[in-house]
This record gives structure tokens, C-alpha cells and sequence, in this order.
């Protein structure tokens, strides 16, 4: 349908690095006016860099730009966005304290000749934009008040009716609802009719070939296919996003993988029927001790919340939770961490202490084993120093500064902090993100021998990797819900894909 | 072991510079300290006697006294405003529980001693309680919280004494405000001990070890399974009743009971606090700063009065001196940040 049309934007051998390592590598990339373009690739595939050096985020790259057929070079996201170019990131970005309506116009209200904000007239105007988008909210109600997926569409819609020739959506479904989902594709459809080009990006493949015409996959940095969405399928697409064969890197568990019979071993924790907001929609598990349980998913599918929950940071709003057959709330962590849980969050800002020595953060969940008044310091610097050895935590020095550790060592702290006196339940978050392959094996090996010690384990990971290499059996949350269990079969990267 | 101390001490010597930028939230009051002594010893011949290093002290104990509860809380990066309000009360209420003599005009309910303080006491960790449901139970921020209960204190305060001044209070309570021992003043000593006592809790303790890990990094205590509401609320109770105690020994000390009586000793123990280096931010500083921090707002405050100054004049330098602090406390909480990371 788009043949001999000259594309509106187009990239030639389009180079990026960041530090040394190569990002993009001649990468070609083409839009056409009026068309919906689907970009997939696994995460670090290149995707985001090439959108940002698009919407003038990156500036320093090799290779050529062409907008309309003239060559470009933006040096700032206000260039690009003088040139009509409009991109909607990952990461939710409105101003929840504000009005609806302040946000659909936010950096741009209408003013009268005095300078003053005309109320009514930007509540009317974005109350009409909206509901072009099929959305119906009072203008003036606070944004924050809104559902998440709800705040996100009118973010999406902001960006689209800013009369941007060339719109970018980098996950915009993640948090939406299916008929939230078909309201957004119906109007990307009717901006295509208007001739605005779009580039969609999500990990949601379904999505991509229902809404795009084109799809462009990425794999390491470089575009390794191009193809009409109507001439493809699921299956090829996710091939082509891992990658047979020879460029495969390490380990990529392309291949099946058995994995083992479930254990009959006593249940640690049973979920059931969890439910919070728009985040977990009754969700039921066990995890069993001297078993490694694995949740994977995309990012926002909840796994998040759900750990938040297991350890008492949230409060579910139904369903309950057994820790060895005793019904449980957690008033806090502390009561989490009481009954034998412990949790290791996926951001080592937020669990660790970074202007504390090494051996504070290894101490500070187990402080009340070992003293009940005092301190003792001496016995802390002990059970730390017995960790950082069992542990391999580089450089082997407990009084230093946590934040002089390398983050793969820190992320070691984070975890030998439970391990002096190990709980029942263990809940990892991306236990291995960010870590080179050294560090992932040691982190490999210590859960696989706390799991021989009868802990269980639960594993959360938005890599298929993580999960594959930790995992006896494998949950696959999408949307909030548990679509897929796998236990006692085979699996591979592509099989959790397929699932997710 | 030798190793380990060799290369902890590597990181402090990888320069004396960035040591000294590391502590230059202690090394800065100190020098502040030293810089006012020697001015005022110049300038008057007066300041520098060991007289004087006597009324110094006397100066600064009540508000010393009160510092020890708020170092507590702003180490846990919250705040106290109701302090000043809260030592108000509970002196008031010590009095009010004590005959007066009969041309003080105010209905109130005569107690044994005993009884009068522990009343007093109670009143004050109650007052502490509100404060501390409020901003754990219910959320509110403690900057408002306890502006709410500074005007709940005076309040309470006012009900009292109706405007009048009451003058009694139990002999237990004046011996400890106004009397002394071996020419030491007993407030002098009650303020030491609390200071000492404040110092131990800190250092030695494990919930002194849970108020710097929250105030270090309240999300992290909580992932470490730390009850960081349960913390928050006992700083907000300990800070009261350092308050409730200061309040008592300050009617003493002043010889009266009244409304308002206590006013500056608000700014006054924020200042102490902040200008010896305790970070706002929460995790950093304790008793030894908050000690420092006395001194230089006691000599600062005593020297004025012993050279020839504008009395007018001395309120402005004050705040000045205190800005400057400021200034230093979150620069330096920068430059720990980055030697740090």
C-alpha cells in the first residue's frame, strides 16, 4: 500500500556508541507518510537508542538523517520537535497534581493578552481533543485521581494531537486494559488515514502485527529484518528477535530446556486469589521448599507489585496469603520479615545503604538475632566478613563504604544480608540485571545452593534468561494475571515469549 | 584483619583533601567554635574566664536539654516545631500541679511532688504520641504535625494559667533548675547527662543503629525489614519528653511559670542542632555535634553581650551565622554524596 511513496524521515548507516560499545551498528531504518510502523527486538536490542537519536534525545552519532529528503542533524529534542516530531516514552511522564486538561495542554496553555491562563476556554478545547480519543473525563478533575492506564492514554493523547508529523510510542500498552488497547489502535488508524506516520514499539508482538504495516526486528544493535506485518507471524518474529545460529551470544537458551518434575516438598507460601487495583488480577501460586519458582513477564505485568506484597511494602486489596499454612497480613516488613520472608528489591538504591560501611548493610535484618540491647560490633564484623568470603565480595574489606562497591558486588550485599540466618521464603527481583557473566554464575550458584538448603525461592525477572537459568518451574504473568505455568516440560526462550 | 585495616585506611588516605571534604560536616562547626572563642577572648577581656565559662554553660542547658530529643528526630530527617510549645506546657503543668501561694490567682490542683512530675511527664510523652500517630498512623508530614501541636501545646498552655504566672514548682524540680552542687549547677549536670545518655542510645544501641539506617535511607531500612513507623514514632515520644524535662527545669530556672515563657528555645535547639552538622537529610551527625552546636550558639550569644555591640544588631548576626551554617551543612552533605559515590 505505501509503494513509491518517498519516505518522510529516513537513516542511513546509522552508528551509535555508548563508552565503547557499540549500540547501533549501520543501521537503515525508513518511515513512510501515513504509516504505522511496529519495531520489536528484545531489550538492549538498539530499539530505544534509534527512536531517541530520532526525537533528538542522542545527538552524537555517525551516518546520515533525512528528513523529507534533506539531510538534518538535530542538536536538541526541541529541534526534533520543531521538525514535527513527537515521542511518548516508556516511563510515564504527567504532572499527577494537575488538572486534566492542564496536562493535555501542559507547556502551552492558552493565554489572553495579559498572559493569563483562559481556563475555560483550554478545559473545553482538551475536553474536545479527548473525546476525539474516546476518552471521557471531566477536564478539570486532578490527574492522579485517574486509573494508571487512564493517565497514560491521555498522555499518548497529548502527544498525538500536538500536530506531529512523525509520532513515536515506546510502550504505550503495557499498562493499558484490552478495550483501552482497541481505543488507542482505532485512533492510530485514523492519524494514519490523516497522514501521520507513527512508530510503535512493545514487546506485545500480537499488538504489533495487528496494528503496524511494517515491522522492523532488531537484534544486537543491528536491523535484521524488515517485512509487510500481513506477511508474517508470531513465530518469525520471535526467531528473528533471538536469533538462530551462529550470532548467538554465551548461553542464549534458544534450545529447549527439560525442566525437572515438581518436588512434593512441604508448601512455604500459597497464594490465593491476589488481586490489587489494575496491577494483579487474582492471582494463585504455591512456591515449595528446595524449589526455585520463576515469574517472567514484561515489564509492568505486575511482578513488581506482587513482590511488594509478599514482603508487606503493599497491601493487596483481596485474596490471601498462607507462609506455612498460616493465613497472613503484613502490617510491615517487619512482619514479613518476622515470618520468614525476606525480599531483595531489583533497585540497589533503594535497598542498600550506600554511605554505611559493608558490614551495616550486611547486619542490619539480622541486628536483632544478635543483640538485644547493645551492639555488637564485633560479632556483626565477624558474620559480615564470613559472608563477604562465601559470597566473593570484591574488595574483602567490611569497614568500606558500601557505595565503593562495584554494582554486582553490591548487589551480593543485598543478598548476603538474608543469609546469615536464611528465611523460608527468599523473593529475588532481577537478581542478576546489570551484572556481568562472572557475577551472574556466583548469583546463579549461591541460589541453587540456597535452594539445596530447602529455602524457597521465587525468582522475578523481565529477562528469559534470568528465569531460565534459575527457575524449576515457570509462571508467566501478562496484564496482571497468570496465562502459563510450565513444570516438568520443555521450555525455551521463545516458548516464554510465546506465552507472554 | 591487617589487611582489612591497611585498606580502610587506604580509603581515608587517598588524600588528606577528600578525607577532609568527607568530614567537613564536623570539621567545620569545630573550627566555627574555635574562630568565636578566640574573637570574643580578643575583643573582651571579660569572655574569657572560667566565670563565664559557668554562665555559658547555665546558658545553654536547657536548650541542650531539648536538643537531645530533637537530634533524634532530624537524624531520622524529620522534624520537630513543637518542642519549644511542649516544654511550655509541661513546665506550666508542673507548676499548676503545685500549691501556689495565695495571691496567684489561677485554679489549679494542688499534688504531692512526686506525683506533679510523673503527671507532667505523662502529659508530655502524650503530647509526643499525637505527634507521632499523626505522622506514622495517619501521614501527616511531620513539619506540619508538629506545627499543629505547637499551637495544641500553647493552647493547652494558655487554658492553664488563663494569663497568670505561677511561681511554685515541686522543691525536687527547683533543686534541679536553679540550685547547685559543689558550685556546679544541677541543670548544668542534668544536661550533661542527658547529652551522655543521648550519646550512648546512638552509639551503642540497636535502635540508636535503626535511627541512623532510617535516616540513612528510609526505603532501604524498610526493604531490610526494619518497623521504620515504629522508629519514627519513638523519636517523636523522645523528643517530647526531652522537651517535657527541659520545660520543668527551665521554670525553675527562670523562677516562673508563664505562657510564651519559652519561645526562642525553639529556633534556638534547631539551630544548636543543625549548626553542629547533624545533616538534615537525615543519617548523619548525633550528641557530639549537637554539643558543638551548643557551644558555638552559647559563646555567640554570651560573647555579644561582652563586647560593645547594638543590641539590635546581635539578632541580625544571628541569623547570619546560623544561614551560614546552613549553607555548610547541605554543602557538605554534597560533598560526602560525591566522595561517596
Amino acid at each position: 500500500m505505501s509503494e513509491g511513496r518517498s519516505p518522510i524521515l529516513e537513516l542511513q548507516g546509522i552508528t551509535k556508541s555508548f563508552g565503547g560499545v557499540e549500540a547501533l551498528r549501520g543501521v537503515d531504518f525508513a518511515l513512510l507518510p501515513g504509516e504505522i510502523h511496529g519495531l520489536v527486538g528484545e531489550n538492549g536490542a538498539g530499539k530505544s537508542t534509534l527512536m531517541k537519536i530520532i526525537a533528538g534525545v542522542h545527538t552524537e552519532f555517525s551516518g546520515r538523517f533525512l528528513i523529507d529528503g534533506a539531510e538534518t542533524h538535530f542538536r536538541s529534542a526541541r529541534d526534533a520537535h520543531a521538525a514535527g516530531i513527537a515521542m511518548v516514552h516508556q516511563e510515564l511522564s504527567v504532572a499527577p497534581d494537575l488538572t486534566v486538561a492542564e496536562n493535555v495542554f501542559l507547556g502551552n496553555q492558552p493565554t489572553n493578552a495579559l498572559g493569563l491562563v483562559q481556563w475555560r476556554r483550554m478545559a473545553r478545547e482538551a475536553g474536545e481533543q479527548l473525546a476525539r480519543f474516546g476518552i471521557d473525563v471531566d477536564p478539570m478533575s486532578r490527574l492522579g485521581d485517574l486509573p494508571i492506564g487512564l493517565q497514560q492514554l491521555i498522555e499518548i493523547a497529548r502527544v498525538l494531537f500536538s500536530g506531529a508529523r512523525i509520532v513515536i510510542l515506546d510502550e504505550p500498552t503495557s499498562a493499558l486494559s484490552p478495550p483501552e488497547v482497541e481505543r488507542l489502535f482505532s485512533t492510530l488508524r485514523r492519524l494514519r488515514e490523516e497522514g501521520t506516520s507513527i512508530v510503535f514499539i512493545s514487546h506485545f508482538i500480537e499488538d504489533i502485527l495487528r496494528v503496524s504495516d511494517t515491522v522492523t526486528v532488531f537484534r544486537n544493535g543491528r536491523k535484521v529484518a524488515e517485512t509487510a506485518s500481513s506477511a508474517t507471524t508470531k513465530g518469525a518474529l520471535i526467531e528473528a528477535m533471538i536469533g538462530r545460529g551462529g550470532e548467538a551470544l554465551e548461553h542464549s537458551y534458544t534450545d529447549d530446556l527439560m525442566l525437572p518434575r515438581p518436588t512434593e516438598s512441604p508448601v512455604v507460601l500459597k497464594v490465593d486469589q491476589l488481586s490489587l487495583a489494575r496491577s494483579l488480577k487474582d492471582i494463585s501460586f504455591e512456591a515449595r521448599a528446595g524449589e526455585v519458582l520463576g515469574i517472567y513477564g514484561f515489564m509492568g505485568c505486575g511482578q513488581q507489585e506482587l513482590s511488594r506484597i509478599l514482603f508487606g511494602k503493599l497491601k493487596p486489596d483481596g485474596g490471601t496469603l498462607l507462609v506455612d499454612g498460616t493465613p497472613r497480613t503484613f502490617a510491615s516488613t517487619a512482619a514479613a520479615r518476622r515470618a520468614g520472608v525476606a525480599l531483595v528489591p531489583e533497585s540497589r538504591r533503594d535497598m542498600l545503604f550506600h554511605q554505611e560501611p559493608v558490614y551495616k548493610n550486611i547486619s542490619i535484618s539480622i541486628l536483632d538475632r544478635i543483640s538485644s540491647l547493645l551492639l555488637k560490633p564485633a560479632q556483626e564484623r565477624d558474620i559480615a566478613r564470613r559472608q563477604v568470603e562465601q559470597l566473593q565480595i570484591r574488595p574483602p574489606v567490611v569497614g568500606l563504604d558500601l557505595g565503593m562497591l562495584s554494582g554486582g558486588n553490591q548487589q551480593k550485599v543485598a543478598l548476603a544480608k538474608w543469609l546469615t540466618y536464611p528465611p523460608k521464603l527468599l523473593v529475588l527481583c532481577e537478581p542478576t540485571r546489570g551484572m556481568d557473566v562472572g557475577a551472574k554464575n556466583d548469583v546463579i550458584n549461591i541460589v541453587r545452593d540456597l535452594r539445596t538448603k530447602g529455602l524457597a525461592i521465587i525468582v522475578l525477572s523481565t529477562e528469559p534468561e534470568t528465569v531460565l537459568s534459575l527457575a524449576d518451574r515457570i509462571l508467566v504473568l501478562k496484564r496482571g494475571a497468570v496465562v502459563r505455568e510450565f513444570k516438568n516440560e520443555p521450555v525455551s526462550k521463545d516458548r516464554l515469549l510465546e506465552a507472554a | 584483619m591487617s589487611s582489612e585495616t591497611a585498606l580502610a585506611a587506604g580509603q581515608r588516605a587517598r588524600g588528606l583533601a577528600p578525607f577532609l571534604r568527607s568530614q567537613m560536616r564536623n570539621i567545620a562547626p569545630f573550627l566555627t567554635l574555635i574562630f568565636l572563642s578566640a574573637f570574643f577572648a580578643f575583643a573582651s577581656p571579660s569572655f574569657a574566664t572560667l566565670d563565664n565559662l559557668g554562665n555559658i554553660l547555665t546558658q545553654v542547658s536547657v536548650t541542650g536539654i531539648i536538643a537531645v530529643g530533637l537530634t533524634f528526630v532530624i537524624l531520622c530527617a524529620e522534624i520537630d516545631l513543637s518542642i519549644a510549645s511542649i516544654a511550655n506546657v509541661t513546665g506550666i503543668a508542673v507548676a499548676y500541679f503545685t500549691l501556689q501561694e495565695s495571691y496567684v490567682n489561677i485554679a489549679n490542683i494542688p499534688l504531692p511532688g512526686a506525683v506533679a512530675i510523673v503527671l507532667s511527664i505523662l502529659l508530655c510523652a502524650l503530647l509526643g504520641l499525637v505527634n507521632a500517630l499523626g505522622l506514622t498512623v495517619i501521614g501527616i508530614p511531620s513539619f506540619i504535625m508538629t506545627l499543629a501541636m505547637m499551637q495544641i501545646a500553647a493552647g493547652i498552655s494558655a487554658l492553664l494559667v488563663r494569663g497568670q504566672i505561677a511561681y511554685k514548682v515541686p522543691s525536687l524540680i527547683t533543686t534541679l533548675g536553679s540550685g547547685s552542687i559543689g558550685g556546679i549547677p544541677w541543670i548544668v549536670i542534668v544536661a550533661a547527662i542527658m547529652l551522655l545518655g543521648g550519646h550512648l542510645v546512638l552509639t551503642y544501641t540497636r535502635f540508636g543503629r535503626y535511627v541512623y539506617m532510617v535516616g540513612g535511607n528510609r526505603e532501604a531500612a524498610e526493604y531490610a525489614g526494619l518497623n521504620v513507623k515504629l522508629i519514627l514514632g519513638a523519636v517523636m515520644v523522645i523528643s517530647a519528653v526531652c522537651s517535657g524535662i527541659g520545660g520543668m527545669l527551665g521554670v525553675a530556672h527562670f523562677g516562673s511559670a508563664q505562657q510564651n515563657e519559652f519561645d526562642t528555645y525553639l529556633l534556638d535547639s534547631i539551630a544548636a542542632v543543625v549548626v553542629g552538622g547533624t545533616s538534615l537529610f537525615g543519617g548523619r551527625g548525633g550528641i557530639g555535634n549537637t554539643i558543638v552546636g551548643l557551644f558555638v550558639l552559647g559563646v555567640l550569644n554570651n560573647g555579644l553581650d561582652h563586647v560593645n555591640i547594638d543590641s539590635f544588631l546581635k539578632i541580625l548576626i544571628r541569623g547570619l551565622i546560623l544561614l551560614a551554617a546552613l549553607v555548610i551543612n547541605v554543602y557538605a552533605q554534597r560533598l560526602r554524596e560525591k566522595a561517596v559515590e
